[in-house]
């Protein structure tokens, strides 16, 4: 138990670090919404489902998708790091 | 400088956090509610999942204010991105790929089945209506991300929300009709543990589910749609 929690306590960090140093916007989304899985994998082991529902729905699946369309809006979406030069506009 | 302030403030919110939480036993929260709720919520209201107890039976009120913020910011969300009738029929995306269209067929059934699954148990096992709510939201997204050009009717959707968190609000008065409190939960408590139990709180989850559910997937399929206008 305790070395599982340590092990996503430790992803959760990592995709937390993920999250500022990816240049890829959309990259970057994705590790957020890693770093609410690893959360709510956290609050399975903490005895509280209930909650980690809430926390995979919508910190993982909601607000992921929420910040992508938004990400789409302003037309940043892209697979490629911006600063290569070549955007395919998808 | 504004760093090392930033810097500053959170330790000195680290030290004030850690010294409330040394002066108490690690592993033993000073949790009398709590345990005064576990040990009457069964008797009382006679569902399974506590937590649903807490949230609709003795923190009703709580709930109606969450919604409450949930359409004032549905509401917002669709008055700052704009009508998506005027302008994003026109420069509707085509249709995704075979492995997107075909994956969608997949899962839109089952995520529908999951989410009223979360929705109708949400008084017996973990979950509820705002978890299930957004997963049928998702489930209602996914077709509009494989084949942009058919929609949902936003009216259908306003309409279903008004009228879920209208009977949300009739339950409630109900309980005034009856002489108890706002939202006391109605009609007999049932065998415990069975589907059809603790009165009035799956008929809640129910509303909230699908309250949660139209006010999301019609958020969603607003950022969704007119795109293109920014790009």
């Amino acid at each position: 138990m305790m070395g599982v929690a340590i092990i996503v306590v430790a992803l959760t960090l990592g995709a937390a670090l993920a999250v500022l140093l990816l240049e890829n916007l959309l990259a970057a989304i994705a590790a957020a919404s890693a770093v609410s899985l690893g959360v709510a994998v956290m609050f399975v082991l903490l005895q509280a489902p209930d909650v980690a529902m809430t926390e995979a729905v919508v910190g993982a699946g909601l607000s992921g998708l929420i910040l992508a369309l938004a990400l789409r809006r302003l037309g940043l979406a892209r697979l490629d790091v911006p600063t290569s030069g070549e955007n395919t506009d998808a | 400088m504004r760093n090392l302030a930033t810097l500053l403030f959170l330790g000195g919110l680290v030290f004030l956090l850690a010294a409330i939480t040394g002066t108490l036993p690690f592993g033993h929260p000073p949790m009398l509610v709590g345990q005064a709720i576990q040990q009457a919520a069964k008797p009382e209201v006679g569902a399974a999942n506590v937590v649903t107890a807490v949230v609709l039976g003795y923190r009703g009120l709580d709930t109606l204010g969450e919604l409450a913020i949930l359409f004032a910011a549905a509401t917002a969300g669709g008055l700052v991105l704009g009508g998506v009738q005027a302008k994003g029929r026109n420069n509707a995306l085509p249709a995704a790929g075979f492995v997107q269209r075909a994956g969608t067929d997949v899962l839109f059934p089952l995520l529908l089945i999951a989410g009223l699954y979360v929705v109708i148990h949400g008084h017996l096992t973990p979950g509820g209506g705002f978890q299930g709510g957004v997963i049928l939201a998702a489930a209602f997204f996914l077709p509009l991300l494989a084949r942009p050009s058919e929609s949902l009717s936003h009216i259908w959707l306003s309409v279903i929300e008004g009228l879920a968190g209208t009977a949300f609000i009739a339950l409630g008065l109900g309980a005034l009709y009856n002489g108890d409190a706002f939202l006391t939960p109605l009609f007999d408590k049932g065998m415990f543990g069975e589907l059809v139990s603790s009165g009035s709180l799956p008929l809640l989850y129910l509303a909230v589910g699908l309250k949660v559910g139209a006010e999301l997937s019609s958020l969603l399929m607003r950022l969704a749609h007119d795109d293109g206008a920014a790009s």
